[in-house]
This record gives structure tokens, C-alpha cells and sequence, in this order.
């Protein structure tokens, strides 16, 4: 439906690359000051039309570095460049311009639509600033929900007339008006119900396969990464401990917490949900025997 | 678990309208007699103050002597003359002018400082908010009257001058309150993602914040016109007021003088004055009845009027006309249970429409379904924890061959927590931050067992111990903030075992949870059933959680079951085609691409549910 922008690249050049990415939160107001490491030396890349799954648990750090490439942590070190520039330290205007081609999608579709505003108001302001004419803006809200099939009358209504699953769609249809070349996708679907995450992530591979954007896919559910990526990264405290094809990762884990994770997400069989019960049992007995000898 | 309840009883209750909010908002107002009364005491007001000259002809500061001290009621002065021969209805009518004008100062510098600080603290926060907010202190701590008596004493008379400062000094009430309201939605995800739009701080100021906070401004501009009034007429009353103006302070100055001559003439400024200031007040509270019963505007729930209680209590009525069901030896029988809440427009909404489940004595019955499928509903009205608007009615609802439809509230609080115990969803929400752990433990157990306060503590580090807390000393005296959701879960898992319930129910134990978490949580909760044979009622909306934990499955749909089987023929051989989608929905490794899914391709007449 849009033109595909990221022919420009060379494949082997990242669209985005982070290394060695460091953020501190501060904690406490005035007098004690601490802060928190949300992230240690994490590096990743992402080529164009790529997806990467960013997959952990809760303080993992998951959600921090897609918040860090948005502009919204606190970087204390380490760089991450976007389509081949420096967007660790931006001007307040730099980020601004940067907004076209670095877009998001948050978790939970309550919230991240204002709701005193109309849905075409919410999917025009982002293209009002930027200078779209009003018409040309109308236009394109009508694309918008068009692609994330949505009917074109509910441009006019509120979000709180809409489900759960239906705002998500509003909000993915925010996160492309302008053409972005990356979208952050911070957990879209962990707050949905189970037929309605298939359907969103379907759209996801549906919008992915006709514009080529690249998505940063940040969620605790490997059952979603296997459904939506080609390259996983399994983060842990603030680091990450395994990156790999997705096949490969789940086929064959490297690194004890992958296979930890993997074991505990329980299969929609009995029978096997039962083997899987009982390699887990064994596994996390030879972890502790592990643990003891070693110390 | 009441979050969950909300949300479920909210999705169902929320009337879908196209109305523009500001429209109910108003309407709501409009319900509200005191607050109507007192808009159209002020509008008429207004009027007065702006047509004064053609009221009374005479000018409110010019005195004479031949008239002091006239009588009401007469063809010259329809009020009388004061102590110097002033026309009191002159200075009633004007003094309105100057009331209006104190209460228009007043606002307008309250807000221009507080609205502009109020929204920069609120929203960059960093050193602006920690220095606004020192200086609001400042000025909040310095007594009002004073200040302005100096000022006064030093610049001379002038009420203007004394308006403007006694608006700085309440600046600050204006300047907390946008600021509280500005960070409360600052942390909305919308604002974030007004950023990553590339929308300018000043943008996303008047587009998404400002709106939120105009209408607590509105309120407290009505409180502050009534405070302005009330300090024009103390300043005039004092004799510190412009000599050259009209004002109530100043009439009941010149009538408390001639108190005894004329005490006549103490009624008109003071009815002024009263039903003014009275006014303001009734009109900024009328706002603020009808926003909290409109709900805000910022948060996803919006509570249910309380007026609309049909009954405070939800007590079951039983149709008559079904013979109950023979209950046998069953743990818990269910015949058709019904649930409905009132919606606001008279009618109900029906949330769970006569089911019918049996659970036996050690059986472990999964409740699936989606969001809004009432399984939720189904497990609250077994635990009798319904919220108050609700109303149930069953042919059968019977735990251990009891009947628990026939039981007094207090009978089925004997019962909760000492034989049918209860794991939330949420398990932060679901502990006393107030209170440590151990105390939250023991207490059931004291009470539903009778036993003493040092057998409950070795039962609960028992039990700490039993749910695999490594420390159990330490939790035990901890408080809820200092241990982990994972721990906190536990805890309410030895809870909820903690008086040898017959039967447990779980409404998501693990949903909130992270997955390596939630298997060492399955874990416990499949060994604490083998050990003491309870039955369990989970439940869930993840197949996987049904396939570890499971004999039994309900599967549930819009308030119905739509299939009940064993575990293995529901996974193997689902009879329904519902139950066939939501299993291919599934995105676990037993399903292959999400091509597989369907998609349909009609999304107005299907609803996409959020947990």
C-alpha cells in the first residue's frame, strides 16, 4: 500500500544498531539520590524489514531498551544509530524530526489513547504537526483504517466505544501514518485475548510484508516471538544472555535461562504439557546439583 | 481481583454513545437543583451589576445629609438611605458590580500564575517543580489577612491592590492542584506517545494535558470567586477598601454603626453577601458531583452510579418454579446461576446466563473463556463476593451438600477463608500494604480455628515453608512491599490453605505472574491438592495453564458454557467450534503459523476482548 523506503539501504547495513547500551534510573528525590541499572552493555542490530523479539521477564529490561531508541530512558552509555547516524543524545528538535521513522506501539490500549479525542484526531495529529493539509490528513486516516481494518465511520467516534483489540489496531495505525522505517512494539499484545492476539499479530506480518518497516518486538511470551520474529534476543537482568534465530533458539537454547523459560511456558496438550512438567523437574534438579558442586 | 471485577462488570455496563463527553458532563449538571438555582442566582447577578445605572439613578458615594438614615419603601429610596444619606439600593446593585469584579481579580490571578506553573512543575518536573513547589509552600504558609493589612497600611487604600495579592497569595491552592493533575497524566500512555509523534512539550501541554485539567480548574475558580468576595467585603468593611466604589463590606460598615437606629439595615448586604459566596460554593460543588458521577476522564473505569444499587447486598432470590437439583455427594453444585447488573438506562445486562457445573470432591475443574465470558462472575458468585449492584439468582447453588443460597451474609463469611478458600489474580492488590504478612496469615487462622496466637505463627511458618519461601522468618515479618509478586502469591496461596479449605478457587493465579514463576506456582498449587484432596475451581483463559493443571474443563462463552469435558477428549476432540477456535488461537508450539488463524475480515460486527 506505501512505497517500500528501505530499498535505499544495502541488506547488510543495520537500520538499527545499539552497542554496548547502558541506563541508569535515578531513584529518590531530593537528598539520597541512587540509581538503578535497568540496562548493561546490551548490543543488538536490526536490518531493514527485519523483526527481532526481545523476549524476558519482568526487570528484565525489556521494555527499557525500546524506550531507550525512543528517546524516553536515560542513556548513560554505549550508542545506538538509526539508519547509519548517531540517536543516542538528541535535541529536543532532533527527536521531533527523528519521529517520522522511529514509531511505537505500547502495551496496553486503555491507556495509550488520549480519551477526550476523536480516533481521527488521534490518528491526524501526529501528520498535523509534521505539516500534512487537513485533507491530505483525512486521506490518510482513511488508508489508516483501512489497513488495519477498522470501518472508516470510526473516525469519528471515541476510543472507549472500542474493545481492547480494536484500539490496539487504532494504535498501530497511529504508529504508521507517517511511514516509519522502525516501530517499537513494547508487549502489543499481552493485554488482549487469546483469538485477538492471533488477529493482531497477524496484522503486524500483514503490514510488515507491504511497507518493510522493521519491528523491535518486545514481549515476555516466546509462543509470540516463535509467531512474529526471525531473530530472537533473550534478555535477564539487564543483559542479554542469548541471541539467535528464532528456530534455532527455541530448538536448540544455548544458555541455561532460555531453556528455563522455554520449559516453563506450558503447551495446550496435556500429554505433552506432562513431559514438558517432567523435563522441567529434571532440569531445574540438575541446575541445583550444579549450583552445590560448583560451590 | 476487584480490578478484574470492574473491568468485567464495566465492559458490560458501558453504553456505547457518540456523545461528545462535555455534553453528559453538562447534563449531569443540569440534574443537580442546588447547583442550577445558585448558576441562574449568579447569572441573574451578572445582570444587575452590568444594568445598575438603569436600576437606581442615584450615584452609590454621593451622600446627603436630608437623607440620613430614610426609610425604606418609599417612592425616593425603595430600600432607604444609610448613616450619611447614601441610596442603599444604589449601593446594593453597584456593590454587586464591585463583588463581581473582586471575584473576577481573583480568579484571573490565581489562575494566570497557578494554571502556567501548575502545568510546567507538573509536567518537566526536575529542579522547576522542586523550586515552584518551595515557593507554593512559601506562600501558603503566610497568613493572608496579615500580608494584606501591611500592604494596605503601606501602599494606602485600595481594594484592586489588595484583590491582586490576596490572588497571588492563594495561587498556590490552584497551582497543586493542576500540578497534582498534570502528573497523574503525565504517566498516561498517551503522553508518551504524543512524544515519540514528535509533538512539541507545548503541543502536547494544550492538546492532551490541559483538557484533562481545565475542569478541577473550573471548580476551584467557583470556590476562589466566593473567597474573593468574601475578602472585598472584610477589606471594605475595615474601612481599607477604595473610598470611591460601592460595596457590600461597606454598607454593613455604615450599618453595624447604626445598629441600633436602623438595624434594617444590616439585611441587604448581609443576604447579598450570604447567598452570593453560597452560590459559588453550590455551583463549584455541583461541577464536582456531577464529574465524579460522569468518572474521570483520564481513567479506563468508570464506576457504576451508586444511586443505581438496586439493592445493597445481593441477596439471591430463587425461582420457585425448579425443583433444586439433588446435590449427592458433590462438592459444589451449580444449577443455573444467573448474574445481572443494571445498566444505566433501567435496563440489565446479563453477565451469566444460567449455567450448570458440578465440581467432586478432589477434582480439579478449569473455568476458561475469554474476557467477558462470566467466569470470572461464576467464581465470585460461588465465594459470594458479588459486588452490591449485582443480582444473582440460582436453582441450585449447594458446597458440600449446604445450601448456600439459604445462608445469611455472616454464615457465608464463616465459610470463606475457613472452607472455601480463594487465590486472586492479583497479588499485590490482594495483601494489606498496612499490615505484615504474618499478622495477615495468622488472623484467619485464629479466627476460623480458635487456635492461639503462637500455634498460628508455627502453623504459618509451616505453611511459608510448605509454599517454598526459602526465608520464612523474614517473610513472615515482612511487610507486602518487600517481597516480590511471586513470593506475594505464594503467600496467598498458604493463605488461602491455610484452614484445610475443602475447596479452592482461583481466579487467574497466575496471569499476573512471569512464566518461570508461574510454573513453580502450578507446581505448588497441583502438589497442595494432592496433599489434602481439595477441589479446585481455576480459573483461566490460558490453555497451556488447563492442560498442566486440569481433570476437568468448563469452557465459557458470553455467560454461557458452551462444552464441559474431561481434559484430554476437550484438548483431543473438541465437540465445539468455539472451543475448536479458541484452541488454534492458541499460539504454543502446537500450532504452527499464524496463517493457520482465521481472520475475519468483518471487524464491525466482532468484538476484540482485552483481559
Amino acid at each position: 500500500m506505501t512505497s517500500v523506503n528501505q530499498t535505499a539501504l544495502p541488506q547488510a547495513e543495520p537500520l538499527l544498531r545499539i552497542t554496548d547500551l547502558t541506563v541508569d534510573y535515578r531513584i529518590g528525590g531530593f537528598g539520597r539520590k541512587r540509581t538503578f541499572r535497568a540496562l548493561q552493555g546490551v548490543s543488538l542490530d536490526i536490518k531493514p524489514g527485519e523483526t527481532l523479539g526481545l523476549v524476558g521477564e519482568s526487570g528484565s529490561g525489556k521494555s527499557t531498551i525500546g524506550r531507550a531508541v525512543l528517546g524516553l530512558a536515560p542513556v548513560t552509555g554505549g550508542d545506538i544509530r538509526f539508519d547509519g547516524r548517531s540517536i543516542t543524545r538528541l535535541s529536543k528538535k532532533e527527536r521531533r524530526a527523528l519521529s517520522s521513522d522511529v514509531q511505537v506501539v505500547f502495551q496496553d490500549p486503555y491507556t495509550s489513547l488520549n480519551p477526550s479525542m476523536t480516533i481521527s484526531d488521534i490518528l491526524s495529529e501526529p501528520m498535523q504537526v509534521s505539516g500534512t493539509s487537513k485533507v491530505d490528513a483525512q486521506r490518510r486516516v482513511r488508508e489508516l483504517l483501512d489497513v488495519v481494518n477498522l470501518p472508516s465511520n470510526a473516525s469519528t467516534r471515541y476510543p472507549r466505544e472500542f474493545s481492547g483489540g480494536q484500539r490496539q489496531r487504532i494504535a498501530i495505525a497511529r504508529s504508521l501514518c507517517r511511514h516509519p522505517k522502525l516501530i517499537v512494539c513494547d508487549e502489543p499484545v499481552s493485554a488482549l485475548d487469546l483469538s485477538t492476539q492471533a488477529r493482531v499479530l497477524q496484522l503486524f506480518s500483514d503490514i510488515q510484508e507491504q511497507t518493510g518497516v522493521s519491528l523491535l518486538f518486545v514481549t515476555h511470551d516466546l509462543d509470540v516471538v516463535r509467531h512474529i520474529s526471525e531473530r530472537v534476543a533473550v534478555m535477564r537482568r539487564g543483559e542479554i544472555v542469548e541471541t539467535g534465530t528464532t528456530e534455532r533458539v527455541i530448538a536448540e537454547p544455548q544458555h541455561a535461562y532460555t531453556k528455563a523459560l522455554l520449559l516453563a511456558s506450558p503447551i495446550a496438550n496435556p500429554a505433552r504439557q506432562a513431559n514438558r512438567r517432567r523435563e522441567r523437574r529434571l532440569f531445574l534438579d540438575a541446575q541445583a546439583a550444579l549450583s552445590t558442586a560448583a560451590r | 481481583m476487584t480490578d478484574n471485577l470492574v473491568t468485567g462488570t464495566r465492559k458490560s455496563l458501558e453504553v456505547v454513545s457518540s456523545a461528545p463527553q462535555g455534553d453528559k458532563l453538562i447534563k449531569k449538571f443540569l440534574r443537580e437543583p442546588a447547583a442550577v438555582i445558585s448558576l441562574v442566582f449568579l447569572a441573574l447577578l451578572v445582570v444587575v451589576a452590568v444594568l445598575a445605572p438603569l436600576i437606581s439613578s442615584y450615584d452609590p458615594t454621593a451622600t446627603r445629609l436630608a437623607d440620613v438614615l430614610a426609610p425604606p419603601f418609599t417612592a425616593e429610596h425603595p430600600l432607604g438611605a444609610d448613616g450619611v444619606g447614601r441610596d442603599v439600593l444604589a449601593n446594593l446593585v453597584y456593590g454587586a458590580q464591585t463583588s463581581l469584579s473582586s471575584a473576577a481579580i481573583v480568579i484571573a490571578v490565581s489562575l494566570l500564575i497557578g494554571v502556567p506553573t501548575g502545568l510546567l512543575a507538573g509536567y518537566r518536573q526536575g529542579w522547576i517543580d522542586g523550586v515552584s513547589m518551595w515557593i507554593s509552600g512559601a506562600l501558603l504558609s503566610l497568613p493572608a489577612i496579615v500580608v494584606l493589612l501591611v500592604v494596605l497600611a503601606r501602599v494606602g487604600r485600595s481594594t484592586s491592590l489588595a484583590l491582586v495579592v490576596f490572588g497571588i497569595l492563594i495561587a498556590p491552592s490552584v497551582f497543586l492542584l493542576i500540578r497534582g493533575s498534570v502528573r497523574a497524566v503525565r504517566e498516561e500512555l498517551y503522553v508518551d506517545a504524543a512524544r515519540v509523534s514528535g509533538l512539541s512539550d507545548i503541543r502536547i501541554m494544550v492538546r492532551h494535558i490541559l483538557p484533562v485539567v481545565i475542569t478541577p480548574t473550573i471548580i476551584q475558580a467557583a470556590l476562589l470567586a466566593g473567597a474573593g468576595i468574601g475578602i472585598e467585603a472584610g477589606i471594605a468593611f475595615l474601612g481599607l477598601g477604595s473610598s470611591d466604589k460601592a460595596s457590600w463590606g461597606l454598607m454593613l460598615n455604615d450599618a453595624s454603626q447604626n445598629i441600633f437606629n436602623a438595624p434594617g439595615l444590616l439585611i441587604w448586604p448581609s443576604a447579598a453577601l450570604v447567598l452570593t459566596v453560597m452560590a459559588c460554593t453550590l455551583v463549584g460543588n455541583g461541577f464536582r458531583d456531577a464529574l465524579a458521577n460522569y468518572g474521570s476522564s483520564a481513567g479506563p473505569a468508570r464506576k457504576v452510579k451508586a444511586a443505581e444499587h438496586a439493592s445493597s447486598t445481593p441477596e439471591p432470590a430463587r425461582p420457585m418454579k425448579k425443583a433444586p437439583v439433588d446435590p449427592g455427594d458433590a462438592l459444589l453444585v451449580i444449577d443455573d446461576l444467573r448474574v445481572s447488573y443494571p445498566r444505566p438506562n433501567g435496563e440489565k445486562s446479563d453477565v451469566v446466563k444460567g449455567i450448570s457445573l458440578r465440581v467432586e470432591r478432589g477434582q480439579i475443574v478449569g473455568l476458561v473463556g475469554e474476557s467477558g465470558s462470566g467466569k470470572s462472575q461464576t467464581a465470585f458468585s460461588v465465594l459470594g463476593l458479588l459486588p452490591g449492584q449485582a443480582h444473582m439468582t440460582a436453582g441450585t447453588l449447594s458446597f458440600a451438600g449446604v445450601d448456600l443460597l439459604g445462608m445469611t451474609p455472616k454464615e457465608r463469611n464463616g465459610l470463606r477463608g475457613a472452607r472455601i478458600g480463594y487465590i486472586p489474580q492479583e497479588p499485590m492488590s490482594n495483601l494489606d500494604p498496612a499490615f505484615r504478612i504474618g499478622s495477615q496469615l495468622t488472623e484467619p487462622m485464629r479466627h476460623h480455628l480458635g487456635i492461639s496466637a503462637k500455634t498460628a505463627k508455627e502453623e504459618a511458618l509451616k505453611l511459608l515453608a510448605r509454599v517454598g519461601i526459602p526465608d520464612p522468618e523474614r517473610v513472615f515479618k515482612s511487610y507486602p512491599h518487600q517481597v516480590s509478586g511471586g513470593m506475594a502469591q505464594r503467600v496467598l496461596i498458604a493463605g488461602a490453605v491455610s484452614c484445610n479449605p475443602e475447596l479452592l478457587i482461583a481466579d487467574e493465579p497466575t496471569t499476573a505472574l512471569d512464566v518461570t514463576v508461574q510454573a513453580d506456582v502450578l507446581d505448588l498449587i497441583r502438589s497442595l491438592q494432592a496433599e489434602r484432596g481439595m477441589g479446585v475451581v481455576l480459573v483461566t483463559h490460558n490453555f497451556g495453564v488447563v492442560a498442566d493443571l486440569c481433570d476437568q474443563v468448563a469452557v465459557m462463552r458470553n455467560g454461557e458454557i458452551v462444552e464441559v469435558a474431561e481434559v484430554t477428549e476437550l484438548f483431543t476432540n473438541p465437540r465445539e467450534e468455539y472451543t475448536r477456535l479458541l484452541l488454534d488461537s492458541a499460539l504454543d508450539s502446537t500450532s504452527k503459523t499464524p496463517a493457520d488463524h482465521p481472520v475475519e475480515a468483518d471487524m464491525t460486527t466482532e468484538t476484540e476482548g482485552a483481559r
